[in-house]
């Protein structure tokens, strides 16, 4: 049982949350990530991990609400309890110098890209950002970001925050105007795979680290598993970060739609019981 | 580890033991017919994951299927048995009427008599050294079903008995992974006097006894109790506790653990390595058994989802790919489908399992191997091509190696399918211990009697060090951890 010390809404679906973790607060390093289980009937699944407190005991994650999983655990409050919490899982990020770092985050990615820039930054790199989203409400952890970043170019869909296009038109600017070492980039799988093609076209070293599906994150079920180079491996214990430039992104893309049918289902009886409940006098 | 043969004899000349020899003659006790398990009607068992299939011995079967015990002077069953459970002095105190001595004797030599009585392949281990199999050429002693019958009768009774320990010596010591390697590991350190802290990076304590083998089968509230039993023995749990990345080894030396016992399994599933394997609904059978016995996905208020085929392929012909058919058939296939690469002869599945998953409809399709997948516009497997296979010459097994059937292959309309091809190490554990000895296939290398790796204070048992293996040579391995940990730290 971990406790929520704190909760900060990004926006209507995004949610921050600071809980209590003192053992992974101290053993977690960028680029980990921690399966959680809320309520007795709960499912397991995996977020990575966007900052920690090692004095204070504590972790950060940042969740958007797309299904049952994420709402329930966006329903909690500060002093509620997230039922199971284990980690750090995952590789960490090989973080070293290497020169000029472009960091891309799609949507809700960014907040697992703050401890990698943090990182990368800390390591003596020049750190270059590109935060995008669909629309204003939706870029979360810009001050942060800018906290370990040397240049940060925000792009919305919409054009309703800083300018308008795909995160892969900033990331363009950025190798148009200057020489990038490596490319990190996080986010919808969607985006990743046009950034990935995209740093190809420019032969610079990409990485992705890959949010799919779970269920112990030790390596027990291979539910996770990608093709990268040809070969199945599992995100959990080989990953979550893989030469981007190598990853099946459309076979990625079909795997985590492996239960959409059921995870809908699931998301409208949900719903349709916070709505009874609503109602009860 | 074996028990002292002066003590078998010491024991067996008991007065209440000579008694009840003299009671009953020989020629009557092998008259006797071995007892049939009986067992819930395969048409009603196939609608209910969380019904036990075997049903247990009642009071009067117990008693007489221990009567044929012939309490022999030289008791070789127990030499068959893993864990060396004192073999005809529990079943005698069954024939006496003693069920709950019958029940302590077992608790003497293994934490989890229970479960072992439930998933124990007894007909290869003390069933297959009764004098009645070896001398008699007769069906042996049912040993499994009565041990499954005293622990039982004893959990009931509602009066049960502790296992004595030592006065607690202070040392601290943990386990790495809850399954059987690690529980009985921790019996015997508990019972010694030791600190014993059990960590288990899941939710839930008991390993493979808890996501892996299905509640038809073993109850979870079986294992359970016998963690219970435990824990009244002083030791503790710890879950969602990742040995060597929560905290690291050298964390819990700095907090004074002395030794470790790393029994963290055989994790990472294998696949084939065939066109299509990843596809949706192709799954490894830890994930469909995960699903199912750890997180309840088939019962409706759980969250976590669950694939229902109506045509489901099991590939494999081990108790997993049993296990995970036989889930298919009771959550709604209408036709589940054993692949296996070799005949049913070579099936390492226990025949029990075999028999019962052949009475609830499953079909066995024995020397086929799938080659390819194929899937819908959505990435859903639908179809399967498989080759049949003949058997050739004995491989490093001993079973007849499989070979190709050029030519022969044929397509199958399936919707689901279980890969049950085995397992590997977990690489956690070992990629955390970089001064660890490790075999090229991951597993932990150990000296085989003391079970001892190259870091002295670290001893390991179970699959991480075999591979894969059973419940009770893991349990085998975590006893004579224990021993041996114990006269290490005591001459330390």
């Amino acid at each position: 049982m971990n406790k929520i010390v704190e909760k900060e809404y990004f926006s209507e679906k995004v949610v921050k949350i600071v809980v209590e973790a003192p053992e992974i607060a101290r053993s977690r390093k960028a680029g980990n990530f921690v399966i959680l289980r809320v309520g007795e009937k709960g499912e397991r699944f995996p977020l990575t991990i966007a900052g920690a407190d090692p004095e204070k005991g504590t972790i950060i994650l940042v969740v958007q609400t797309v299904g049952v999983s994420s709402s329930k655990l966006a329903a909690l409050q500060p002093g509620d309890f997230i039922t199971d919490l284990v980690g750090p899982l995952g590789k960490a990020t090989h973080v070293e110098k290497k020169g000029t770092i472009l960091a891309a985050g799609g949507g809700v990615g960014i907040a697992p890209m703050l401890p990698i820039v943090e990182a990368f930054k800390k390591a003596g790199n020049r750190v270059v950002s590109v935060i995008a989203a669909r629309s204003r409400d939706l870029i979360i952890l810009e001050e942060q970001i800018r906290e370990w970043s040397d240049d940060v170019i925000v792009m919305t869909d919409d054009g309703s925050y800083g300018r308008q296009g795909l995160v892969t038109t900033g990331m363009e600017e950025v190798i148009l105007r200057e020489k990038v070492d490596e490319c990190i980039v996080i986010g919808p799988a969607i985006m990743m795979k046009f950034a990935a093609l995209l740093t190809k076209k420019y032969n610079i070293p990409t990485l992705a680290s890959l949010n799919t599906i779970m269920v112990d994150g030790t390596g027990m079920c291979g539910a996770c598993r990608v093709t990268v180079g040809g070969k199945t491996r599992f995100t959990c214990v080989d990953g979550p970060e893989f030469d981007a430039h190598q990853i099946d992104f459309d076979e990625m893309l079909m795997r985590l739609g492996g239960y959409r049918n059921e995870e809908k289902q699931a998301f409208d009886n949900y719903v349709h019981q916070c709505q009874c409940q609503k109602e009860k006098p | 580890m074996s028990i002292d043969p002066e003590t078998i004899k010491k024991e067996r000349s008991a007065g209440w033991r000579e008694e009840l020899r003299s009671k009953t003659k020989n020629k009557d006790r092998v008259a006797i017919e071995r007892v049939h398990m009986p067992e819930l009607e395969a048409e009603i068992r196939v609608h209910h994951q969380d019904r036990e299939v075997n049903r247990g011995l009642t009071l009067a079967q117990a008693t007489l299927e221990a009567t044929r015990c012939m309490d022999c002077v030289t008791p070789t069953c127990i030499e068959g048995c893993p864990v060396s459970i004192n073999i005809p002095k529990f079943i005698k105190y069954i024939e006496s009427g003693d069920i709950l001595s019958a029940a302590s004797t077992l608790k003497e030599t293994n934490a989890l008599p229970a479960v072992c009585g439930r998933v124990c392949p007894q007909e290869k281990q003390c069933e297959s050294r009764c004098f009645y199999v070896e001398k008699l050429k007769k069906p042996p002693v049912a040993i499994g079903y009565l041990e499954r019958f005293a622990a039982d009768y004893e959990r009931e009774s509602g009066s049960c008995n502790i296992p004595e320990t030592l006065p607690p010596n202070g040392i601290k010591v943990a386990t790495v992974g809850s399954g059987p390697a690690a529980l009985a590991f921790a019996g015997d350190m508990a019972k010694y006097g030791y600190d014993v802290t059990v960590f288990e990076a899941l939710h839930e304590i008991g390993g493979v006894l808890k996501y892996g083998i299905p509640e038809f089968r073993l109850p979870n509230a079986i294992v359970d109790f016998e963690l219970e039993n435990l824990r009244k023995m002083g030791v503790k749990f710890v879950t969602n506790f990742i040995v060597g990345r929560t905290a690291t080894f050298d964390d819990l030396k700095e907090q004074g653990f002395k030794g470790f016992f790393i029994g963290s399994g055989a994790g990472l599933p294998r696949f084939m390595e065939i066109p299509g394997e990843n596809f949706n609904g192709i799954l490894s059978s830890n994930e469909y058994l995960t699903r199912v016995n750890l997180m309840g996905a088939h019962s409706d208020d759980s969250d976590t989802p669950i694939l229902r085929g109506k045509n489901v392929a099991v590939i494999g012909g081990g108790n997993t790919a049993m296990d995970s058919v036989r889930t298919a058939l009771r959550l709604g296939a209408e036709r589940a489908i054993i692949i296996y690469r070799r005949s049913e002869v070579e099936m390492p599945a226990r025949v029990e399992e075999v028999k019962h998953a052949k009475e609830e409809g499953v079909e066995f399709m024995t020397l086929c191997n799938p080659v390819e997948y194929f899937a819908d516009k959505n990435g859903r497997v639908n179809r399967m091509r498989v080759v049949r296979m003949g058997l050739g010459e004995p491989d490093a097994s001993g079973r007849r190696r499989p070979m190709v059937i050029e030519g022969s292959e044929f397509d199958l309309d399936v919707d689901l399918v279980i890969v049950a091809v085995g397992v590997s190490p977990n690489p956690l554990v070992p990629a955390s211990l970089p001064g660890l000895n490790v075999s090229r296939w991951g597993t932990i290398i150990v000296d085989e009697d003391k079970m001892q790796t190259s870091i002295p204070e670290m001893f390991a048992g179970g699959d991480i060090v075999r591979g894969g293996a059973t419940v009770i040579l893991a349990m085998g391995d975590g006893r004579r951890a224990a021993e041996h940990m114990h006269s290490f730290l005591m001459t330390k």
